[in-house]
């Protein structure tokens, strides 16, 4: 009949899946959602935090079993899925942690678990040796295989993760939010990368909320919202903007800042700062209500600036004045007094106690200071300041006891600002305040941000999100070997331009 | 986790033990284990032992650990015990014994303090900071005391370790007074609210501008306090000091700790779970002893206890996070 022909055929689609649902304890996580892979094609998975995405990875990968609906596999119903035998057939995830292993080498790394899966008893060396430079030969990229992975950039350990999928004969390829730590060039480079593979017949499903990249790099698209599939788009070329209200349900909002005159007093004025190794030279000032960006390359010293500021990495040399008095910043704590505040990146290791509760965390910054080392509290004031923070940020949560790693991403982000919005700082100095947020938090965010600069307090973002700088700042600085460029004005200032100044093609 | 709350699953848990275990010893032994004798010598001799537990828990909330606590109590007894049999010429007046006294805390929040500093500024690890200091502290033990037993402490030193006020035991007193103290502390104040922080996550602490280094010190010093009552009350009660005293209790006092709710990674326990735990601990103790059970079916019966509380604690968590998604057990709870 028609099958033997129909199987010279390369498959049409590899995965399918068909009617999935997937509730945990009450909550609908997955609602019949349906979409299929095609072999050699790069297929984005958007959605906001909370809107399924992982859950369906998980599914994908064999971990969870769905409540309702079916996977098949080749066109093959593909039931009783584990992990093991989704690998099995070719399903590989790179999780945001890539679970690699440090302290072995790259080739390690990329060879020892397929020999584990083969039942080899011992390592072999030349075999491992073979296995990684096939690895890298597929992805077609230069990686030094005797490294150690802890000394690699991030981006590298990416390339390390992919590498490990390919030598283990991955059909598909899940990445889940892969360039959440990258630099643009870094995101470049790998979406590359993504593309040679779609060259060998590669899957890859690329699960992300960064519109720009997902957009450009995508074949299909699907969009999750809630839990449910809102749109499969089939054909490029894919609207960002679209896509964002398709994935929020709202319309994306615009350039926040409102035009502020350019006269206002200077709050902070720094000149000359400098620390051995973090950075140099650095001089600007910040008015009163100012919204300043800095971005950079990863490493240029952005990160170690705003640790400056904020006293964990204090500087060596250099002056600080607030509102034109010499201020003197040796920790955090003195500049926690002068009412400088740091929002950290790192959300769950820097800036929250995930397992502590949302009052807790709501007030872990000003308790120092509110509360001394004997001092009685009072927790009736306490649950007051914190429910009139949880209201005024709209922070989602059913009550103030809750672990606050139980919330999603956005509304933990809110809890990280809102504890040190609880400090009153006159500056605030955020890194990254929405990395890992999802839009419609990222917009409320903005928003109060922007509010805040109308009360006159001084804020300074350290981003790599450039539409976020040109959305939120009155005033971008770009640093580079830990050096700050001049002022640019927000507005006068493009995407394009800024990025170039970035790579460092202008200067 | 700042109110004692008795939804808190762990500690219904043990209460229910804790019942359970009382239960079934008044009913094996109902005239023996009920007897107003045998509650009486219960509680004069679980405090020291109690104390210890309570010491290690307060450093183990920041998780860090103490393991020189046997080793304080012991520095600072015989430093009681030196002023008590060969210092003072009236050694039973209220000065002299009130001094003897005042040198145990001392000694104890000097132990402490060394502890803590060694941690704070020198940076050395917790476990491995008081594994020096215990071998340091009770070969100084042994150093003062020529390796011998110390005896002979005035009635008055000796009143707190055996007598009773309104029909309590002294160290039953001592110790209700101490855990309140310390339970207050811990939940009521600033220090007790950083103190968890800290322990949950000292990286973000640091970032949110918590003095860590101060909350630390003084967790080790309040510490080494807390074995140095543990210490008063072993003086007080055998009317000896000896090198190798209550070498075990070391083991045993984490495993209390462990038992009571006391997450060794930090930020997480309540003095109210550890209460509970050192009891049905000492029930069971006391009523396999009248059981005429050996000594060492104590041990059996301890050891297997805390990993079945282990196991079904587990058992509960992992069940809940099958129903909500985590993929790998928790390191916290």
């Amino acid at each position: 009949m028609y099958q033997d022909f129909d199987q010279k055929h390369i498959p049409s689609e590899l995965i399918r899946i068909e009617g999935v649902s997937k509730s945990f304890s009450g909550v609908q996580a997955l609602r019949e959602v349906s979409f299929s892979i095609a072999p050699g094609q790069v297929h984005g998975l958007v959605g906001e935090n909370g809107s399924g995405k992982s859950t369906l990875i998980k599914i994908l990968a064999g971990v969870l079993s769905p409540d309702r609906g079916a996977l098949f596999f080749d066109g093959q119903p593909f039931r009783s899925v584990s992990p093991k035998r989704a690998i099995r057939k070719g399903i590989q995830v790179i999780y945001q942690d890539f679970s690699l292993f440090p302290n072995l080498s790259v080739a390690e790394n990329i060879a020892l678990v397929s020999e584990v899966a083969r039942g080899a008893w011992r390592v072999d060396r030349r075999r491992v040796r073979e296995l990684a430079t096939r690895g890298v030969r597929l992805l077609g990229v230069e990686l030094d295989l005797d490294a150690l992975v802890e000394n690699l950039p991030i981006f590298q350990w990416q390339l390390v993760a992919i590498a490990r999928a390919l030598v283990q004969q991955a059909r598909l390829i899940i990445m889940d939010e892969p360039t959440t730590a990258l630099t643009r060039i870094e995101v470049d480079s790998l979406l590359k990368v993504i593309r040679s593979l779609r060259d060998s017949d590669i899957a890859v499903l690329f699960v992300s909320h960064k519109l720009n990249e997902v957009c450009n790099v995508a074949d299909r698209l699907s969009v999750l919202r809630n839990g449910s599939v809102v749109a499969n788009l089939d054909s490029k070329p894919f609207d960002p903007l679209g896509v964002a209200e398709l994935m929020t349900g709202r319309p994306p909002g615009g350039r926040t800042v409102r035009d502020r005159p350019d006269d206002r007093r200077v709050l902070l004025s720094v000149s000359n700062l400098a620390r051995q190794g973090a950075y140099s030279d650095v001089s600007f000032d910040l008015q009163e209500g100012e919204v300043l960006g800095i971005t950079g390359l990863l490493g240029s010293g952005q990160t170690e600036l705003a640790m400056g500021l904020s006293g964990l990495l204090p500087a060596e040399t250099g002056r600080i004045e607030l509102d034109g008095k010499d201020a003197v910043i040796d920790g955090i704590q003195s500049a926690l007094d002068l009412g400088i505040a740091y929002v950290p990146e790192d959300r769950l290791r820097e800036g929250l106690f995930p397992k502590h509760s949302v009052l807790e965390n709501l007030l872990a910054a000003s308790v120092e200071r509110s509360c001394g080392f004997l001092s009685f509290i009072d927790f009736q004031k306490f649950k007051g300041i914190a429910t009139a923070w949880v209201e005024r940020l709209s922070i989602k949560t059913s009550s103030l006891d809750l672990p606050v790693e139980t919330l999603s991403g956005g509304n933990q982000q809110r809890v990280v600002l809102a504890k040190w919005l609880s400090t009153e700082p006159r500056v605030l100095v955020l890194n990254n305040p929405t990395a890992g947020v999802d839009v419609g938090s990222k917009t409320e965010i903005h928003g109060i941000l922007q509010q805040l600069a109308e009360q006159g307090c001084g804020i300074i973002i350290v981003s790599d999100d450039l539409p976020e700088l040109l959305e939120n700042c009155d005033s971008i600085r770009v640093m580079s070997k830990s050096r700050l460029s001049e002022r640019l004005t927000a507005e006068a200032t493009g995407e394009d331009q800024l990025y170039r100044m970035l790579i460092g093609e202008v200067h | 986790m700042i109110r004692l709350k008795v939804s808190d699953p762990h500690t219904r848990l043990l209460m229910a033990m804790t019942v359970a275990v009382f239960l079934a010893m008044s009913l094996l032994k109902p005239g023996v284990f009920l007897s107003w004798n045998n509650l009486r010598s219960i509680s004069f001799q679980f405090p020291e032992f109690a104390l210890l537990a309570l010491a290690v828990s307060v450093t183990m909330l920041t998780g860090g650990i103490d393991l020189s606590i046997v080793s304080t109590a012991l520095l600072a007894a015989s430093a009681g015990a030196i002023l008590q049999t060969q210092v003072f010429e009236n050694p039973s007046s209220l000065a002299a014994t009130g001094l003897a006294v005042a040198a145990i805390f001392a000694v104890g929040a000097l132990c402490g303090g060394v502890n803590g500093a060694l941690i704070v500024h020198l940076r050395i690890p917790p476990i491995l900071a008081t594994l020096g200091t215990m071998q340091l502290f009770s070969g100084l033990t042994i150093a003062v005391t020529g390796g011998t037993a110390l005896y002979g402490f005035s009635d008055r030193f000796l009143f707190l370790g055996n007598s009773s006020i309104l029909g309590l035991p002294v160290p039953l007193v001592i110790f209700v007074l101490l855990a309140g103290l310390t339970g207050l502390l811990l939940t009521r104040t600033g220090f007790g609210f950083k103190l968890y922080l800290l322990g949950g996550n000292p990286r973000a602490a640091r970032f949110s501008g918590i003095n860590s280094a101060q909350i630390l010190l003084r967790t080790y010093i309040l510490s080494g306090v807390l074995a140095s009552f543990a210490g008063l009350i072993m003086a007080a009660r055998s009317n000896s000091v000896n090198a190798d005293y209550g070498a075990s209790y070391l083991l045993l006092s984490i495993l209390v700790a462990v038992l009571g709710g006391i997450n060794p990674d930090g930020g997480f326990g309540r003095i109210s779970g550890l209460v509970l735990a050192v009891l049905s601990l000492q029930f069971i103790a006391s009523g396999l002893n009248m059981l005429r059970f050996s000594s060492f079916a104590k041990d059996l019966v301890w050891g297997g206890l805390l990993l079945v509380v282990l196991a079904v604690h587990q058992a509960v968590k992992n069940r809940r996070n099958r129903a909500t998604g985590p993929l790998v057990a928790e390191d916290k709870r």
